[in-house]
């Protein structure tokens, strides 16, 4: 593989991290996981729409705060 | 009600984009001739378009449930982005975009740039630029475009809506020549980031395959609810931003 085509995938693939990830990969993994655990939960006779909300809450307080921690 | 929120939330989220894709033609059509850059502009609306009539069939044939769990999960990533840097501009932590100063920069480097024509593009750096801005600013609304539409059934509906923002944009754009900076893009920032948190988190359950009590009515709490805690994040992080401008306007020696 030449040096310019690596270069290239490089590129390709953290324009679409960068596109679809963003600023803070744990929001995705956040919610993948929140995701997998809601299926998981609508599986048995518990109710599963509170989790998603939930989670969103945490990961949104948690990214927030790190931002703000990194900027002061 | 849901079709209304689809076409606010695709709208508002095109507006933003287009006021920044503006802010780039506009430096770049200005400073280097209309030629080059309006030819970038439209074949960065024809991969857009494109994009747009691939992949929209081909998602309406994907079983709901997987369509709902998937975008539900990239609007959220989507959303909670939005929203994010939405509340840190509102709360004082980020600077608010700057249209002005963006396209003072835009305009810089455009007047100092080499010519290098090349065929048909003619000025291939106007080219390259104004294509270049199309086509990312426009990406994600092209996903939004996509998603929502494919989960109501209803792309036509949502191009409507990104078409309308497009338009609006260009024709006030055109009639005052220079960046729209007096958009309220940080309040149309949040608005989409609300809206689209709040139908991935609804289509991210159904997609789960749980379900919500009171069933579409839901979607309605849900909003209001989303934004609530935006607003309380707001809230919480403006003290802290105030307390932190205090702290460190003290003398030396007596912030701790």
């Amino acid at each position: 593989m030449t040096g310019g085509l690596a270069a290239a995938l490089r590129g390709f693939g953290a324009f679409w991290w960068d596109f679809i990830v963003g600023d803070d990969w744990r929001i995705a993994a956040g919610i993948i996981a929140s995701l997998a655990a809601t299926a998981a939960l609508a599986a048995t006779a518990v109710a599963a729409w509170w989790l998603l909300p939930l989670t969103v809450v945490v990961l949104l307080a948690g990214s927030l705060r790190k931002a703000s921690r990194n900027r002061s | 009600m849901r079709d209304v929120l689809l076409l606010l939330a695709v709208f508002a989220a095109c507006v933003v984009e287009s006021v920044e894709a503006l802010t780039i033609v506009l430096a770049v059509g200005l400073s280097r001739g209309w030629r080059s850059t309006l030819r970038g502009v439209g074949a960065g609306l024809i991969v857009l378009a494109v994009i747009v009539a691939a992949l929209g069939p081909a998602l309406t044939v994907i079983p709901i449930n997987v369509l709902r769990l998937v975008v539900g999960g990239l609007l959220l990533v989507f959303g909670l982005g939005w929203l994010r840097k939405a509340i840190l501009r509102a709360s004082g932590w980020k600077a608010l975009h700057d249209e002005d100063a963006i396209y003072a920069r835009q305009l810089h480097a455009a007047q100092r740039a080499k010519t290098d024509r090349r065929g048909l593009l003619g000025d291939a750096y106007a080219f390259t630029l104004a294509f270049k801005g199309v086509l990312l600013e426009g990406l994600e609304v092209a996903f939004i475009v996509l998603t929502f539409g494919a989960n109501q059934h209803n792309i036509p509906l949502a191009a409507v809506g990104a078409v309308a923002a497009v338009v609006l944009v260009t024709v006030v754009g055109v009639a005052v020549r220079a960046p729209l900076a007096r958009v309220p893009e940080n309040t149309l920032k949040f608005a989409v980031g609300v809206l689209l948190t709040a139908f991935g988190i609804f289509w991210g359950v159904e997609g789960a395959g749980g379900s919500w009590p009171g069933a579409d009515v839901a979607l309605l709490p849900l909003i209001v609810f989303v934004l609530a805690v935006a607003l309380a994040a707001v809230a919480w992080l403006r003290r802290q931003h105030v307390a932190g401008d205090a702290e460190s306007s003290l003398p030396a020696g007596v912030a701790s």
